[in-house]
């Protein structure tokens, strides 16, 4: 078995404004400094050893990031 | 062939919710309404599909994601290509979206919050199949009641969809999610599958909606389908 990592991130230019309302909360709870929050989703996987850097691709671009809004990036960690 | 004996299939997902009002407003159109079930991959002969609003598979992923590799939704991409008028309302458009049928996406409201009011919209394109009973310009009030409706594109998609007249209607003095250009709903090059965010099926009787400005988008389907 690998873990497999896919972090999907809203594109740039798409207004995120779940990440704007984290960065608006944070000066109300003292924490002053952070300008900017973007919100994603980060997904482990647990996959079969058999399964190829191609197949894992599509299930990030077909599946699990919407590509007309998101950005998504596949990685494998160590386990 | 009559009125009645065109037949409209209404998809149920798990977490639909407004699979019944659409049944019902196309039977007040004067066609047969068809339950169709999400798992089974059969559009039992109808001549045209609703995928109606509400959360299905809970929205797990994102708004219409799961919901999009369906048994059913393969059937009515297969159908669609065929020609088949299809309509998504609300969840529906999303599933439409994901699926690839309709271009954009729709994203959270810019306000955050989930609206559920009466909205204006403006009709802009009057010859889809589901607008030709609208004139050119007509603003219709129909119920809106979702948290992500916000329908974003790529600029060069969104100057395609106005240049081709795939705009279907547009918000009209309050865009209640933020979306790009105050559109509502689109449709596809053919002007055969529709979506929009605003639910038509919740306007087609003064006593239970705030007016019947919708049922003109059920009437207008029967007509391809009940050739005069």
């Amino acid at each position: 078995m690998a873990r497999v990592v896919v972090d999907v991130m809203p594109k740039e230019e798409i207004l995120d404004p779940q990440g704007q309302a984290v960065a608006n909360a944070l000066p109300r709870q003292g924490f002053e400094g952070v300008s900017h929050v973007r919100q994603g989703k980060h997904f482990e996987l647990e996959v079969a050893d058999d399964v190829d850097d191609d197949t894992l691709e599509r299930i990030a671009e077909n599946f699990l990031a919407n590509p007309v809004i998101e950005d998504w990036s596949v990685r494998r960690v160590e386990s | 062939m009559s009125a009645a004996g065109a037949s409209i299939g209404v998809i149920t997902f798990p977490g639909s919710l407004d699979d019944g009002d659409a049944r019902r407003a196309v039977r007040r159109a004067g066609a047969t309404p068809v339950a169709l079930w999400h798992a089974d991959a059969d559009l039992h002969g109808v001549d045209a599909v609703i995928v109606p609003g509400g959360f299905s598979y809970g929205d797990y992923l994102r708004c219409g994601a799961i919901a999009k590799f369906a048994p059913v939704m393969t059937e009515v991409l297969r159908a669609a290509e065929h020609g088949m008028p299809v309509l998504g309302v609300c969840n529906g458009f999303q599933v439409l979206c994901e699926a690839g049928l309709l271009p954009g996406a729709l994203t959270r409201n810019a306000g955050l919050h989930y609206v559920c009011r009466d909205q204006w919209l403006r009709a802009e394109n009057t010859t889809s199949t589901w607008t030709t009973r609208y004139e050119p310009g007509a603003e219709l009030l129909i119920p809106v009641k979702h948290g992500e409706g916000r329908y974003v594109a790529e600029e060069s998609t969104l100057d395609e969809l106005e240049g081709e007249g795939r705009v279907l209607f547009r918000y009209v003095e309050d865009n209640p999610n933020g979306s790009s250009r105050d559109i509502a709903g689109v449709t596809d090059a053919r002007g055969r599958v529709a979506g929009l965010m605003p639910h038509p099926e919740h306007a087609i009787d003064p006593l239970t909606g705030p007016t019947d400005d919708g049922l003109g988008m059920f009437l207008s389907a029967l007509d391809t389908l009940v050739p005069a």
